[in-house]
């Protein structure tokens, strides 16, 4: 008897150490759930804080005569006079009205370069198209140098201020208090393709590139994806080729995706010779990607049918086929398109595949069709994180914002759909 | 006609042959009294020659668009002069694009040799004539199938077991196509890796310690041999993911314990799906975040306690890889946990242990070789993984196990050697198949040696 009570007695002692140890155990998950959950919340708010500014634009009025003396330009028609003249002067002359003490060449030069390179294109576009605007004047809207837009976006932090002169300063806060210079949101970033100068880029080409890659993937691996976890699931007969065929697909899941990189440049381009930075070529390759996804989760959707349906069509006298098709496959629709959606957001996000097949390529256009030289979204946004201009930072945070939107919104779809549309059995 | 325009053409034929083969199956049958005098439904006659009308056709198409190219260019280097005949299959590229741009009206003509301009004037005929022949074949080919489906619509012939058996076909080649997939990323990357070591010796590639790959394009210039040995590359992709699973396994693991044994129902189906997330985000997101937030800061952090760190250091790729990975390791070991017989639980508390103890002693040791298998699912995916290191890590191929110091990995070596133009025979293209081949075994051998683990202990409590 004294051996059990001292036996008690060494747990009730022992029992204060142990719940301190259980309570240090339950510490280490939350601070384990916390570490995940602060790291997510630090990701999406240094995202927000370095790309809010991307959707805005930094934009000058001006008031610009265009004179043909100061432009040397006499017929706006001739595309001879045309390429001789000189467009930024008038600009640099309507901006001198609000700084008469610059005199200066230097000065006027260092005046001039407020406004985007762009800024004297757009005078001649618009004389070119409207050649009896000569000697009038035209209240005009430039887009902002880049380093004049990052110094107005960031007025409170003196690091970005650093490539602007004091002088430039000087003019853009009296410009600023005048309201000649203005920031408006930025619908540059969704009408146009890429530039060479922040200002003037925008994401609308890598979306429509995008989209385009997408409906080929689409096309390709949902179509393929069910009819193959229909044939797994339903028809495939126990033996090795269903077992080789099973690993595969596992196997493949876990590829890591620059493999399909490679395996698109060395079937798609250099055997077949389909060209370069293509929608096409990028659609095929992101399809084999997402195929074992969308099998794998269409294979779950399948099995959760039960098998009461399938025996009641079999006993009415349906056919194996009739089975599959009249009440499998939309019994098992939901789960499907849930899998399938899923898989269309991984592939949406995936870049490195696409470098290697060339879709890094520096393209200004909006791509027109599945053959066209087009970029993509992710691709995009690499391309602009890797360029060290301030403002094509800021759009690259903008355009992940833009990529995480799309792809949010898919995962809400499918989870909707889930919610909306699975049957429990 | 278009690749593009033909393909919506052959549907609305086999869309026009599934009406008219319906429309007959219904005339063949009402002298009979009715359908049911028929073997088949008519949908069956209908959808048959659907069938047959397009998959011959979408076949030839197929076929042709995928061989045009190259016969096209063959024929037409084989029209060049004898003397002016490529050397290299890069002149040879070089030669084609010039034709094809003088072709595509992007070339004056007048600026090129003649045998070149002649060569474009060829192309442009034989694309033409290739365009026609093409939709004449794949329309012949359709019209045929549709025929042959029209005259086999009679009432003794039973079309559904012909619909089923073709669709049960079809649905073998979509099933086998991943096996086609693995087969051609093996012969993609072995043909070429091939080639690599018929440059350059195994052994060295294998065992030697220095990686530059760059080939001059003078023979006479300083160090234009190039290196291709892949220890640095391997142990760079090594300290990463030695990183990357330092951070991911104990976040992973403890939040799955937490989540699967402490928390309440309400906060696992909150916590859960946030927690996956992380695995959703883009890995170029990852890789922003981790080139300019978490590199400068690390450098910046190491500047105060007076160590000297790179601004494309091993440790910040390695700490956001680790917390894109988070997920994979908590969601596998979700599932193995989960997987525990709850009469092991119970026997363990009902014996007097705490929670915390029953998961140490009994859980935890059940669930290991699960827990491995996740890991080692995690390892391959880490390994594998190429934007947040392109962006965050360095190029240099330093052999240094500090993860202050800027390192290099396999996937940043194949996508450098391979964006932007290259030529598909130098020494440089080639590595970057043989490092595709590397990582390719390397994450199969992990997946498989993974899924192996899993599966053999998911059957011991099943």
């Amino acid at each position: 008897m004294t051996d059990q009570s001292s036996q008690a007695e060494i747990v009730r002692n022992s029992l204060k150490r142990r719940y301190r140890k259980e309570r240090r155990f339950r510490m280490y998950g939350i601070l384990a759930i916390f570490i995940a959950l602060a790291s997510l919340f630090i990701l999406f708010a240094d995202i927000i804080s370095k790309g809010h500014t991307g959707f805005l634009k930094t934009t000058i009025t001006l008031d610009v005569t265009l004179d043909s003396e100061t432009m040397y330009l006499d017929d706006p028609t001739d595309e001879d006079q045309r390429s001789m003249a000189d467009f930024v002067a008038p600009i640099i002359a309507s901006l001198q009205e609000h700084f008469p003490e610059v005199e200066s060449a230097a000065e006027k030069r260092e005046l001039g370069r407020l406004i985007g390179t762009y800024g004297a294109s757009k005078i001649r576009d618009l004389l070119k198209d409207n050649p009896d605007m000569l000697n009038t004047t035209q209240t005009m809207e430039f887009l902002a140098h880049d380093r004049v837009s990052t110094y107005v976006k960031h007025a409170d932090n003196p690091r970005y201020s650093i490539k602007l002169s004091e002088q430039q300063q000087g003019w853009v806060d009296q410009l600023l208090e005048k309201g000649v210079i203005d920031t408006s949101f930025n619908d540059v970033l969704f009408s146009r393709g890429d530039s060479r100068e922040p200002a003037n880029a925008g994401i609308l080409g890598a979306i429509v590139g995008s989209l385009l890659t997408m409906l080929v993937t689409l096309a390709i691996s949902f179509p393929v994806g069910i009819a193959a976890a229909v044939y797994l699931e339903e028809f495939a007969p126990q033996n090795r080729i269903t077992d080789f065929i099973e690993v595969n697909i596992n196997n493949l899941a876990a590829v890591p995706s620059i493999i399909f990189g490679l395996l698109g440049l060395a079937v798609f381009i250099s055997l077949f010779g389909m060209p370069r930075s293509v929608p096409v070529v990028g659609g095929l390759v992101l399809a084999l990607m997402t195929l074992p996804t969308i099998i794998i989760s269409s294979r779950a959707a399948i099995k959760s049918v039960p098998p009461s349906i399938r025996e009641a069509a079999e006993g009415v006298g349906a056919s194996k086929m009739q089975v599959v098709l009249h009440h499998v496959i939309p019994l098992a629709m939901p789960g499907m398109l849930t899998g399938s959606i899923i898989g269309m957001a991984q592939a949406l996000g995936e870049t490195a595949p696409l470098l290697l097949i060339g879709m890094v390529a520096f393209i200004v256009d909006v791509p027109g069709g599945f053959f066209d030289s087009a970029t993509v979204l992710p691709v995009q946004i690499y391309l602009w994180a890797s360029s060290s201009e301030q403002g094509f930072v800021e759009l690259a945070s903008a355009g992940i914002m833009v990529l995480l939107t799309f792809m949010i919104s898919m995962n809400a779809l499918a989870i909707w759909l889930r919610k909306r549309l699975e049957r429990r059995w | 006609m278009q690749t593009a325009n033909l393909l919506p053409l052959v549907l609305v034929l086999a869309a026009v042959a599934y009406g008219l083969a319906y429309m007959r199956s219904r005339a063949v049958a009402a002298p009979l009294g009715g359908i049911r005098n028929l073997k088949a439904l008519p949908f069956y006659y209908a959808a048959r020659a659907a069938l047959w009308c397009a998959i011959p056709a979408l076949i030839v198409l197929a076929a042709w668009a995928g061989f045009e190219g190259k016969v096209i260019q063959g024929i037409v280097i084989a029209t060049l002069p004898q003397d002016t005949w490529p050397e290299s299959p890069g002149q040879a590229s070089l030669i084609l694009s010039q034709i094809s741009n003088v072709a595509a009206g992007k070339l004056n003509p007048e600026f090129v040799p003649e045998h070149i301009a002649g060569a474009a004037s060829v192309l442009e005929a034989m694309e033409s004539q290739s365009e026609n022949f093409k939709a004449a074949l794949v329309l012949l080919v359709a019209l045929a199938g549709a025929g042959f489906a029209w005259t086999r619509v009679a009432p003794h012939i039973n079309a559904r077991l012909n619909v089923e058996t073709t669709l049960r076909r079809i649905f073998f080649v979509c099933a086998a196509l991943a096996v086609l997939t693995t087969a051609g990323i093996v012969f993609s990357v072995i043909l070429e890796t091939v080639r690599f070591f018929g440059r350059v010796p195994i052994t060295e590639f294998l065992f030697s310690t220095s990686w530059s790959p760059q080939t001059a394009l003078r023979a006479d210039q300083v160090g234009s041999d190039g290196a291709f040995g892949v220890i640095p590359l391997f142990t760079g992709t090594l300290l990463i993911s030695a990183i990357a699973l330092l951070v991911a396994v104990p976040v992973g693991l403890l939040s799955a314990i937490y989540l699967s044994e402490y928390a309440s129902k309400r906060m696992r189906s909150t916590v859960k799906p946030v927690l996956e997330m992380l695995a959703g985000i883009p890995t170029v997101v990852y890789g922003f975040f981790a080139a300019l937030t978490v590199a400068p800061f690390i450098r910046d952090l190491a500047q105060t306690v007076g160590l000297e760190a790179s601004s494309q250091s091993a440790l910040a790729a390695g700490l956001v890889m680790g917390i894109m990975i988070v997920p994979f390791v908590s969601s596998l070991s979700d599932d193995v946990i989960n997987a525990v017989p709850q009469t092991m639980r119970d026997g363990s508390l009902a014996l007097g242990a705490t929670q915390s103890e029953t998961m140490k002693k009994v859980i935890f040791p059940a669930a290991l070789p699960g827990i491995i298998g996740g890991i080692l699912l995690a390892a391959s995916r880490a390994i594998g993984e190429t934007m947040i290191v392109v962006m965050a890590a360095g190029l240099a191929a330093n052999l240094t196990a500090n993860p202050l110091e800027s390192v290099t990995t396999v996937t940043v070596q194949i996508a450098t050697l391979l964006v932007g133009d290259q030529e598909f025979d130098s020494a440089k293209t080639l590595s970057a198949f043989a490092l595709g081949m590397l990582l390719f075994i390397v994450t199969l051998l992990l997946n498989v040696v993974a899924l192996k683990i899993v599966r053999k202990y998911r059957e011991q409590y099943d």
